[in-house]
């Protein structure tokens, strides 16, 4: 009996059941809080045709950015893209194509999808081009656009800690979008430095319960810095 | 003179109020962060969820998960908190940020703003552009008046993408403090040196002089 325990023991589990054509909502901010080795996997089974939702498309050669090597990428819902090269170039060839999306938006759609809510109101985007075509109404005096909510087939997350039972707690601003993508997935999996016994976690400091969570992996991390500003060098 | 990039964040800075939380994009807002005047505190939001955003990091301090909006390596202050992004975006589109600090590219007597998309150039995003000018409860855009071939940013109407519709209330440039209502751009004070005429050549949209104009405390 497995009860509670979601931890497996190899990415190719870990993946199990990603297929062609599939959306994927990805964790993480630039570099930063992102599942490195679950995105490796991602690479290594070849699946594409994706569509990958994510705030950014990480860089030539590292996040989201290796996806790109073998086209492995459709579709990309994001806020800020082309900090790569192949991004670039993939995009201007037309092979990929870009949906891009204000990112309190896209955090709000993640949220939504999570939380059983279809679409919302805001009024970021009315009267750009991010609000053409979509619904618009006037609350209050103020207009605002319709917005649908996102959900996934796979949400790939990171966290710091968890327990057995997927609980878990992120690092400093590595938390950014994880917690909504956790809770969007079909199948969420979520890749994490260390794996601590379960009762180790103050429940009141869980940030992503286990309910969320359906498989939970350790993983090793680069944790590569896309900036590195320092006192002295700034 | 016009101003340069550090005095025009010197001047943005002298916007800020004692207790405000800030939000400051990147380039000259940024710089703003450097001149907020000794006897007031303010708390800077980054909203890759971070309120509370302190110095870039010593060598021996530096951390992949402490990054700010921009993708740096950067510090918590002293009574910062750390949230997820749906959590940074709610205090922003709530109103609860009391300033934000963008740059533009355009910007017109209606309070829309362009920022973030030139056609036929790389679309890079908005980012949280378009969230921020729809939420905060005061945007200084803080751009040059003119661009390098002197055509005016401040126009009746924009004519790049929109970032946001009715939404800017001040304006900083390089030449000017202007504020935006009544369809006009009201001249409220001049760079050191800058004289009246030279602002309303380089002003496109309907610009409003009214009696004395005072020179920038820099």
């Amino acid at each position: 009996m497995a009860g509670f325990n979601k931890v497996v023991s190899s990415y190719e589990e870990a993946m199990a059941g990603l297929q062609n054509n599939m959306t994927v909502i990805a964790g993480g901010f630039g570099l930063c809080g992102i599942p490195e080795g679950l995105i490796a996997q991602i690479k290594k089974m070849g699946t594409n045709g994706l569509t990958v939702v994510s705030n950014n498309c990480g860089v030539d050669g590292f996040g989201l950015g290796i996806l790109l090597e073998d086209k492995q990428i459709k579709k990309m819902i994001s806020s800020y893209v082309g900090e790569n090269a192949l991004f670039e170039q993939q995009l201007l060839n037309g092979e990929l194509e870009v949906e891009l999306t204000p990112q309190g938006t896209l955090a709000e759609k993640m949220r939504a999808g999570g939380a059983g809510i279809p679409a919302f109101f805001t009024a970021t985007g009315y009267g750009t081009p991010v609000g053409e075509g979509k619904e618009s109404r006037n609350f209050n005096g103020r207009d605002y656009i319709m917005e649908e909510a996102i959900t996934a087939d796979f949400a790939i997350v990171k966290a710091w800690k968890a327990d057995k039972f997927g609980n878990c707690i992120y690092r400093h601003t590595a938390m950014n979008f994880n917690p909504m993508a956790a809770t969007a997935g079909k199948i969420t999996v979520l890749e994490v430095e260390e794996i601590v016994d379960v009762g180790e976690l103050e429940p009141s400091q869980i940030h992503t319960p286990g309910i969320y969570i359906d498989r939970v992996i350790q993983g090793n991390f680069e944790k590569r810095i896309e900036r590195l500003v320092t006192s002295k060098g700034a | 003179m016009a101003l340069s990039r550090e005095q025009i964040a010197m001047r943005v800075a002298q916007e800020f109020k004692d207790g405000d939380y800030v939000n400051l994009g990147i380039g000259i807002p940024t710089l703003a962060a450097n001149y907020v005047p000794k006897d007031i505190e303010v708390m800077l939001q980054s909203e890759n969820g971070l309120l509370g955003m302190g110095a870039y990091p010593h060598e021996d301090e530096v951390d992949a998960d402490m990054i700010n909006a921009g993708k740096e390596t950067v510090t918590a202050s002293k009574g910062a908190s750390i949230f997820s992004s749906a959590e940074s975006f709610a205090m922003i589109r709530g109103g609860h940020v009391d300033f934000t600090v963008l740059g533009a590219f355009e910007v017109d007597v209606n309070g829309s703003i362009a920022s973030w998309m030139i056609p036929g150039k790389l679309i890079k995003g908005m980012g949280g552009a378009m969230d921020l000018v729809a939420g905060a409860k005061n945007i200084i855009v803080t751009m040059t008046h003119a661009d390098k071939r002197g055509n005016s940013k401040l126009l009746s109407a924009c004519t790049l993408p929109l970032t946001g519709v009715n939404c800017i209330t001040r304006i900083i440039t390089d030449l000017a403090v202007l504020e935006v209502k009544d369809k006009a751009f009201y001249l409220r004070e001049r760079a050191p040196g800058v004289s009246i005429e030279e602002i309303e050549e380089k002003t496109a949209g309907k610009l409003v002089v009214e009696g004395d104009i005072p020179e920038m405390t820099i």
